[in-house]
């Protein structure tokens, strides 16, 4: 989230789309209510289903799953050709006026740079035009038509209300009455917030979904407002915290990335990385990206890491293909490739695509080890459970381990939430059995490969005999401990620019403007400094109390980046410093004090005056927000529509005829993947996969309460098509895709009506994910077992909302 | 018998359970009161403060558990509600919340640590010296075997391909960090946790 839970309450309207956070996240939900309620907000939701969420929603209207780009492009051509913008601020926040370069060009669906061999995009277009000075040119008037604001109106002019809606399926009337009501939020003081979640993710084009919702704030002006911002609403209680420590297969802590094979050089891996700004005086934060990266190295690797072995770069591993995401790794494993594999809280049988592949995959290893609370599919991958586990465990010759691990209740430490709030808890009882928490299991296991080293020798063991262990059990790293290694210290004493001391070596860090490149500071994490420094540990504050009556209450818990509540808060000022209205008053610039303040930690330099100029979008080289993404998106610098790669519609009616702009260009399939897609005439029903309100993932079926209110696997689906295959409430389904099926009983509802999509109709299913073969709930089917094996673009994230299925009478 | 309740120790009462809210009905005040005959059955509870583990809202939790945390005293959790100071939740919890106390102590948790040997149709019960020694030995025949020092072309590399991890998003940061600074340090690429699906 840019902006937080509470803040929600804020907002003057509440747009939800790609989410359906009254069922998802019920607590937060209450901060939409309390909008509706006390300010007098309205909300709009738009999803396939009538969702819980939509059953309290002023408007609402139901779209084709996978088509929000078109809705949302539209939206955005209706706002620059009806001059519903906030004008001054995308004038001043945004890049709407720098011009782009010549050769930058879309047709047929495609961005210039296409290769179709290689499925990718050669970017060098895609970028601004610089001036002789270095900086990028610019035109205030907004008319040059190369510059970003008339390129954007060019490329959404396609995406007419006729056509949004032919996409879409909804109709133009609904269309142009909820723009017109997301219009009105162009005027300074008022502010809209757009929650989503994994219905905007799960796609093939999920990130550029994302992007467009981005856009649309910055026309609005509502980005770093109060009741603003883009909010990710994520799916489990410490993703947004693994995700900032960099678990993920090309980042590192702090969103610091892994070098790839080519960047053998550390001083070209610091460059390309340390962004300088595009626009004169900007403050382009990410040149300060190698005192990050050196403290790092100094955190794992001590005295090791030197100025004169480039801080131990080659330790750290290089990537040979772009990513090693999950759909690459099942991709290799079932293919033989892989050897061994860990699970740690994590029930890949259950949770990714295909669900035939990752059997086969798994099958295939020598060793699986599972670290987890609970006996999860994946443990049991190889057990025979009859047609819900249809497997020959003789046939398999995977070694399986299997450590129990504490939960919640047993455990110490910190959570991020959706917020970006870092929470302390602590834990209530010891664990059953020999249960054992991740931390001690982690270091135990790297001790005994250690010694192995030791004794032993082997390949490359320089980081392992090497990697600082200074714990006060070894074998046994405490909570305490390593969150004061993510946040940082001190190594030698740091002193200004007088040469006065401003901290002693040995002190924990305040916060990463302390951190240096020349080794003197070591912090395991940079975003996280500031979380536990020498006034103790900022996570465990518990002071609510919200000063400004704005709910920005700054002494509960801590959230990174240094405890600001809402991202990018200059841009709720005006270009002079002053709020765009009393309602939404959050920082000002005080001249008397010569600094921002007001009721958030200011994301800008404390004392940069306005008349200095820097503009409010500090990570970005150009200080704006970007309408343009340049080279940061792989699949264009504009969202573009493309259909699901299973859809029931055959072509992207944007580009009729156009085979290679149907589904995403950019977007990796394997071979085998895309013969096993369905063709609308054999799998003829939009399906999508979605979370009940009673149960969380694979998880709650294993608790009693939770599988006593929701006990039995069905799934969704509407009274024309349940007329349609001559079923009634009760019977039981077969639903197919080309890859599997699942058997469930049928809930025919109102809640999923047929839409007209061309001239076709088109049907949707809705399928509930949270049974499987173990828990005490009644066992159900794997629903992964329909969906495909394709992701986004980008993030590689799988396309589990969209995809096609046939519906059978058992 | 007359006792002094505080608004916080009502609020905490009243989130408690049935026999606390008929009393509210009844006009029941946070001043001089009378006490319900038994013993109100958190009164020798431990509190403890924790984080809803499923979604991202974050909501506060209280843990309440029995035993004084003294010597050879095991604590038990025997009731969970939410954290009525929390900015967020206010003391609610949701459908999925509210049955937390059922995850603690779910049939489902595992106690030993176990391995199914290739072939078999059933788990053994082994040490955890037993399960982490075979583990780091197949771990470091795997690296030793297959890690990648330089590519073809020459390139320092120094990854390991053929053994992947998967992280878990619920589980703390503090885990998180240090399965990161492991997994990385012995050069495997193919990492990911649920952010990535």
């Amino acid at each position: 989230m840019t902006n937080h839970w509470v803040d929600i309450r804020n907002a003057n309207l509440i747009l939800s789309m790609g989410g359906n956070s009254a069922e998802a996240h019920p607590v937060g939900f209450r901060w939409v209510t309390e909008a509706i309620e006390h300010n007098k907000a309205e909300l709009i939701t738009i999803d396939p289903r009538f969702t819980r969420t939509g059953a309290v929603a002023q408007d609402k209207a139901f779209i084709r799953t996978g088509t929000d780009i078109a809705f949302l492009g539209g939206l955005i051509s209706y706002l620059i050709e009806t001059d519903q913008i906030q004008r001054e601020y995308v004038l001043n926040y945004t890049d709407a006026a720098l011009i782009v370069r010549e050769d930058y060009g879309f047709e047929d669906g495609l961005f210039s740079g296409y290769d179709e061999s290689t499925r990718s995009y050669d970017k060098q277009s895609w970028m601004y035009e610089m001036g002789d000075d270095g900086f990028a040119r610019r035109d205030a008037s907004l008319q040059n038509p190369r510059c970003v604001y008339q390129l954007l109106r060019e490329h959404y002019s396609r995406y007419t209300p006729d056509m949004v809606s032919s996409i879409t399926g909804i109709t133009v009337d609904n269309i142009q009455r909820i723009w017109k009501k997301i219009a009105a939020m162009a005027v300074p003081d008022k502010t809209m917030t757009i929650l989503y979640a994994l219905g905007w993710t799960q796609h093939s084009i999920g990130s550029q979904i994302i992007r467009t919702a981005a856009m649309v704030q910055l026309l609005l002006g509502n980005m770093g407002m109060p009741g603003g911002g883009v909010n990710a609403l994520r799916g489990h209680s410490n993703i947004q915290g693994l995700t900032d420590l960099g678990l993920l297969s090309q980042l590192l802590p702090g969103y610091m990335t892994l070098a790839n094979a080519k960047e053998q050089d550390y001083r070209a891996y610091i460059d390309k990385r340390t962004k300088q700004p595009t626009v004169e005086g900007q403050v382009s934060y990410w040149k300060n990206y190698e005192k990050f990266h050196v403290s790092l190295m100094k955190t794992w690797y001590g005295d090791a890491a030197n100025e004169g072995n480039d801080w131990c770069f080659d330790w750290l591993p290089k990537l040979e293909r772009p990513l090693y995401d999950i759909l690459d790794t099942f991709e290799r494993m079932s293919k033989g490739e892989l050897n061994g594999y860990f699970c740690q809280g994590f029930n890949p049988l259950a949770s990714f695509p295909n669900r035939a592949k990752v059997t086969r995959a798994l099958s295939s290893l020598k060793y699986l080890v599972v670290m987890d609370p609970l006996n999860t599919e994946t443990s049991e991958f190889w057990k025979n459970y009859g047609e819900y586990n249809d497997v020959d465990s003789s046939q398999i010759g995977t070694e399986v381990f299997r450590l129990p691990t504490c939960c919640f209740a047993e455990d110490e430490g910190s959570i991020v939430n959706s917020a970006r709030w870092l929470q302390w808890h602590w834990a209530a009882a010891p664990p059953p059995g020999d249960s054992r928490p991740d931390t001690r299991i982690m270091g135990e296991l790297f001790l005994k490969l250690k010694q192995l080293y030791q004794a032993e020798g082997g390949v490359f063991p320089d980081p392992i005999l090497n990697l600082t262990w200074d714990y006060r059990i070894p074998a046994d790293p405490k909570a305490d401990e390593l969150a004061r290694e993510f946040n940082g210290r001190a190594l030698e004493d740091l002193t200004d620019e007088q040469g006065n001391v401003t901290r002693r070596a040995g002190e924990q860090l305040a916060g990463f403007a302390e951190l240096t490149a020349d080794g003197r500071t070591a912090s395991g994490c940079w975003i996280f400094t500031g979380c536990w420094t020498e006034a103790g540990n900022q996570m465990a504050n518990r002071d609510n109390s919200d000063p400004y009556g704005t709910g920005n209450t700054l002494g509960w818990a801590w959230a990174w980046p240094m405890n600001r509540r809402i991202l990018y808060n200059r841009a709720s000022a005006d270009v002079q410093g002053r709020p765009w209205g009393p309602e939404k008053a959050f920082i000002w610039w005080d001249g008397e004090q010569g600094a921002w303040v007001g009721a958030d930690v200011p994301d800008f330099p404390t004392n940069s005056p306005p008349s200095q100029g820097q503009m409010p979008f500090i990570m970005q080289p150009e200080g704006v927000g970007h309408l343009f993404a340049g080279q940061s998106m792989v699949d264009g610098p504009f969202p573009e529509h493309y259909e699901p790669f299973e859809s029931p519609v055959p072509q992207n009616l944007l580009h009729p005829g156009k085979e290679r702009a149907r589904n995403n260009p950019a977007a990796r399939i394997f071979d085998e993947d895309r013969e096993a897609l369905g063709k609308p005439e054999e799998f003829p029903h939009a399906a999508t996969t979605y979370r009940l309100t009673e149960h969380f993932h694979f998880w709650t079926k294993h608790a009693e309460l939770n599988a006593i209110v929701q006990p039995q696997q069905f799934v969704e689906i509407g009274e024309a098509l349940a007329s349609e295959i001559g079923i009634v409430a009760g019977d039981w389904v077969k639903v197919s895709s080309k890859r599997g099926f699942i058997k469930a009983v049928a809930v025919v509802t109102k809640r999923l009506r047929p839409m007209m999509i061309g001239d076709r109709q088109v049907h949707h299913v809705g399928i509930p994910l949270h049974w499987g073969f173990t828990g005490v709930a009644k066992k159900g089917y794997l629903v992964n077992a329909l969906t495909p094996f394709v992701g986004d673009a980008n993030t590689q994230t799988p396309e589990y909302k969209s995809f096609t299925v046939r519906v059978d009478k058992v | 018998m007359s006792i002094n309740v505080t608004r916080r120790q009502f609020f905490k009462l009243g989130g408690a359970g049935l026999a606390s809210s008929s009393l509210a009905m009844m006009g029941f005040a946070p001043e001089p009161a009378e006490a319900s005959i038994r013993q109100f059955k958190l009164t020798h509870a431990k509190e403890t403060r924790n984080t809803c583990t499923y979604c991202s809202v974050g909501c506060g939790i209280l843990i309440y558990s029995k035993g004084d945390g003294s010597k050879n005293v095991e604590q038990n959790v025997f009731h969970i509600e939410g954290d009525p100071d929390h900015p967020v939740s206010r003391g609610s919890l949701c459908p999925k919340g509210a049955g937390l106390l059922d995850f603690v102590h779910s049939k489902g948790r595992l106690e030993y640590p176990q391995v199914r040997e290739a072939g078999s149709s059933e788990w053994t019960r082994i040490s955890w010296d037993e399960a982490l020694n075979r583990i780091a030995r197949h771990m470091k025949d795997d690296r030793d075997a297959n890690f990648v020092q330089r590519t073809a072309q020459g390139e320092t590399v120094n990854h390991w391909t053929t053994t992947g991890f998967l992280a878990a998003s619920g589980s703390s940061n503090e885990a998180g960090y240090i399965t990161h600074k492991v997994v990385r340090n012995l050069g495997m690429v193919a990492f990911d946790n649920q952010a990535r699906v």
